[in-house]
């Protein structure tokens, strides 16, 4: 059954078009992966699907809300953890989610055993009292998952969710990621550009390439497309995005500056 | 890592269906906006003190040396008692015009979009950042009411008169603090949001009844006054600040007007909000 239907969804900037008509189904319980070079959409889609941007053509329907005429439906039964830190260094990671739980109006009595497990699943209820700022990398990381999980949603929608990660901090992070769908068959929605993380986690992947979805598949449907026998998907990845070095001229001063300061404060 | 086994079914409390905010939500998710800043004001209580120099300079050197003066026509008031308000209410401006900067710096971690991807109204959040905007001012009453005391200012300290004080305060900050958000909307950079917040308050002070009365200013200077924000504010806190109340207007009146405006800058704020995070 497909949570999540969008049909030519298309977000325009002015006469740049940073998605095009892109269609999708994911269905409930599956981690999709969206791939894409830095500038290529990923983000704006996402954050359409998010809420936090207008579309500007096309329909989605997640978990059977219209994402243009019931937001606030959407935004009930979604998680998103964003590109850029969504926690507050200056609090403590119980007050993070105090504060989100309340938000997102979890009912008094059951908030408190609801942060508790939240920050028992992801191993931070020995620094909950901390402030935020002290955390390491990974440690910020699992707090957002454990915010965006709170209020127990559908759908999770992680945008470049391990980077600036060392790699015990990001095979936690995909652990717990697999955890969640295992536990609450929750549905996840992930951009990455990292192809070792997409054949690790995702059920199904999306290539996009200037705002256009350009493949999608299986991984290992993926691989058996681009034609040589033990193609990775750094192969598939190339095959499809034909990026090199001097094809590359994506990905603006502002998404640049948004990855390096996210990978400077978790590194 | 631990595993933990799925303890309830999925977001059972809410209905999806449900597309807009009851009013009671609005104020709830208005108050939780609210206890975030308070919250970040607990642990970093030590920013409230720094802010203090000002005023008291303002009340310690300028008011004694003008005092002195007695060039000021401001009736029966000395002009220590006349200025207090003013002073007051000009430490709230220069705090709260700054608003916007916080939220530039929200907005570049990514704790605003965390926030505006959760099912609270838009200007739920704005009203949220203005309340903690007057919580953070309430701090500057303190300062002003003690230093004040100490110069022997007329002030009336009757716990009502203080809590309208307050009241007033928290309002002027809301109003100036959320036309910080507006800017800081649509200025996006914290060097723009600062210029714009420097531009702005001179003449919002000086252009207002704080340190002189209306009635000596030029013609244009009136109009303008007039038409300034603070200066309702200066003439309600002047009404209650002080053991012979003193004002231009109607405490209704100068009430009115500043909830007025601000209802209106945060409805329209909520509406602009949405861009920072785009």
């Amino acid at each position: 059954m497909s949570i999540i239907t969008i049909t030519n969804l298309t977000k325009r900037f002015g006469a740049k078009t940073a998605v095009d008509a892109f269609s999708l189904q994911v269905d409930s319980g599956e981690v999709f992966g969206l791939l894409g070079p830095n500038g290529a959409g990923k983000s704006t889609l996402i954050k359409m699907l998010a809420t936090l941007l207008p579309i500007t053509a096309g329909q989605a329907t997640i978990a059977g809300c219209d994402l243009g005429r019931q937001p606030m439906g959407v935004q009930r039964q979604i998680g998103y953890v964003p590109q850029a830190l969504s926690v507050d260094g200056t609090l403590t990671g119980y007050e993070n989610l105090l504060i989100l739980a309340k938000l997102y109006g979890v009912p008094r009595r059951q908030r408190l055993p609801r942060i508790q497990a939240a920050l028992h699943y992801v191993g931070l209820d020995a620094v909950a009292n901390r402030l935020v700022n002290t955390y390491s990398g990974g440690m910020i990381r699992r707090l957002e998952i454990a915010q965006a999980t709170l209020h127990r949603p559908a759908i999770l929608f992680l945008d470049e969710p391990t980077v600036g990660l060392d790699p015990v901090a990001r095979k936690a992070m995909w652990d717990l990621i697999l955890q969640l769908r295992r536990d609450y068959q929750t549905t996840v929605f992930l951009t990455t550009h990292f192809m070792d993380e997409a054949d690790v986690l995702c059920d199904r992947i999306a290539i996009l390439h200037q705002g256009q979805q350009v493949a999608m598949d299986t991984p290992g449907a993926l691989k058996s497309s681009v034609g040589h026998a033990g193609a990775s998907l750094d192969d598939v990845f190339i095959h499809y995005t034909g990026n090199d070095l001097t094809t590359n001229t994506e990905g603006s001063y502002r998404d640049t500056s948004t990855t390096r300061r996210t990978a400077k404060r978790l590194g | 890592m631990t595993h933990q086994p799925p303890a309830a079914p999925l977001n059972g409390w809410a209905s999806p269906q449900q597309t807009r905010a009851t009013v009671a939500e609005f104020v709830a998710k208005a108050l939780v906006a609210a206890e975030l800043e308070v919250r970040k004001l607990r642990h970093d209580p030590i920013q409230l003190f720094t802010r203090a120099v000002q005023p008291v300079l303002w009340l310690t050197i300028f008011g004694q040396v003008f005092t002195q003066v007695r060039g000021i026509p401001t009736g029966n008031l000395s002009y220590m008692d006349f200025m207090t308000p003013g002073i007051l209410a000009q430490s709230v401006l220069f705090m709260s015009i700054f608003t916007g900067l916080l939220v530039i710096w929200e907005k570049d971690l990514g704790i605003l979009h965390k926030l505006m991807v959760s099912p609270a109204p838009r200007s739920a959040l704005v009203l949220g950042k203005a309340i903690g905007a007057g919580v953070r001012c309430l701090s500057q009453l303190l300062i002003v009411y003690v230093v004040a005391g100490l110069l022997g200012v007329g002030l009336n300290w009757h716990p009502l008169a203080i809590l309208g004080v307050a009241a007033v305060v928290m309002l002027g900050a809301a109003l100036f603090s959320t036309f910080s958000l507006i800017v800081a909307c649509w200025a996006q950079t914290h060097e723009r949001v600062m210029g714009v917040g420097q531009l702005m308050m001179m003449p919002l002070f000086f252009a207002s009844n704080a340190i002189y009365p209306i009635e000596i200013m030029p013609g244009w200077l009136q109009v303008v006054s007039r038409l300034n924000p603070l200066t309702y504010m200066v003439d309600a806190l002047r009404q209650l600040m002080l053991v012979e109340p003193a004002g231009t207007y109607s405490l209704g009146l100068s009430l009115a007007i500043l909830v007025t405006i601000a209802a209106v800058l945060i409805g329209f704020c909520g509406r602009l909000y949405p861009r920072l995070v785009r």
